[in-house]
């Protein structure tokens, strides 16, 4: 029995494929056979986070349209050889996204995989909704900034109503907490909202809190899920996250600023 | 950070970061209460507004319509708040309204 977990936030631009990409390897890296796809159709950019553009060949449309099979469609990760990525089409509009094809999709993928990430566009329009539709889980992935968090509680809206589940009168979708792009520093200085602030104004469970990073720029422009970056803070806080949803109890990091030595506070660093 | 910024820091907790909070608390608690309504609620709330001007003058805000879930069943709440008596329209006063019956 597979499971399926939609990363979404209403927002562009939070770390939805980010998160995709470092979630999807960090399940493989547990040993899980996992795919992630791509539903952003027309704005393909999965491909790149995980360095597999130029492998693409046919994509999730071609094989809703049975113009290719899903082992065409699929590619195999490199590094990771139980984790493949489905990538979207690049020339074609999210209309060509059915129902129908999603669904016949999704199971087929099921028969094979333990976990399928899909990666949601932004918006609220078909690409987002489909991606959401068949969702077990939900990582909701939302910045410490008021429009963002706006957005991630309409995104819980249309979840808790507009998704397979609800419809079906299914228990409801398990829906997490991911914080982006946070700054503890900013934080303290009053100048960010807090991890608390953000829960308590969307009361939802927290998978994790990702630092704003350097490593994760320098992760996309080498095609590498931020994950497979041991060293770097935010592909530490992923690992966390997967092990956090795999069900171990693992303390938060990455809230609280570093302590620093006496030198750096006085003069910054 | 430097030392300045600890001084900086020290400034009254009107932070934008506090400001950024109330402000979504707000709006996020009136979209939610928005989300599971039916869209016909303002049409319909104009459509009363109508029907009631005919008789009695009432100000635009005067009429609510809320929908509320109760349990099992959901609960379309009206209220109407009439004018005090010097400001009522001319034609039918409402207080000549209720004529015994026999």
């Amino acid at each position: 029995m597979s499971r399926i977990i939609v990363v979404t936030s209403g927002k562009g631009g939070v770390g939805k494929t980010t998160t995709s990409a470092a979630f999807a390897m960090g399940l493989a890296m547990k040993g899980y056979k996992t795919a992630v796809i791509d539903f952003d159709v027309g704005l393909r950019n999965l491909d790149l986070i995980m360095g597999c553009e130029r492998r693409v060949v046919y994509d999730f449309v071609n094989v809703i349209n049975g113009e290719a099979t899903l082992n065409q469609a699929l590619i195999r990760d490199k590094r990771r050889d139980n984790l493949s990525i489905l990538p979207a089409s690049q020339t074609r509009d999210k209309e060509s996204l059915t129902q129908e094809g999603v669904e016949r999709v999704l199971n087929e993928l099921s028969e094979t995989f333990e976990y399928i990430v899909c990666d949601s566009p932004a918006g609220i329009e078909r690409g987002a909704t489909l991606a959401m539709y068949f969702a077990d889980d939900a990582i909701v992935v939302t910045n410490p900034e008021v429009s963002s968090v706006r957005d991630s509680d309409r995104m819980l809206g249309i979840l808790a109503s507009k998704s397979r589940r609800a419809e079906q009168g299914l228990e409801p979708i398990k829906e997490y907490l991911l914080l982006t792009r946070y700054s503890p520093e900013r934080v303290r200085l009053g100048e960010m909202l807090s991890v608390a602030d953000v829960q308590d104004i969307l009361s939802l469970h927290l998978l994790g809190v990702i630092p704003e990073s350097k490593s994760v720029l320098s992760a996309s422009n080498s095609g590498t899920p931020v994950t497979l970056d041991e060293k770097s803070d935010a592909g530490q806080a992923y690992r966390d996250v997967v092990r956090r949803y795999l069900g171990e109890r693992v303390p938060h990091r990455f809230v609280e600023e570093e302590k620093k030595g006496l030198f750096s506070r006085l003069f910054g660093g | 950070m430097g030392l300045l910024d600890y001084f900086r820091s020290r400034t009254p907790n009107t932070s934008s970061a506090s400001v950024a909070k109330e402000r979504l608390q707000i709006l996020v608690a009136h979209e939610r209460s928005e989300r599971n309504k039916p869209d016909y609620l303002p049409r319909l709330q104009r459509d009363l507004l109508e029907v009631v001007r005919r008789y009695v003058h009432v100000d635009d805000n005067a009429i609510t319509v809320t929908m509320e879930e109760d349990g099992t069943h959901e609960v379309l709440e009206l209220n109407i708040v009439l004018p005090e008596e010097a400001a009522a329209a001319p034609k039918p006063k409402p207080r000549q309204r209720s004529h015994p019956r026999r």
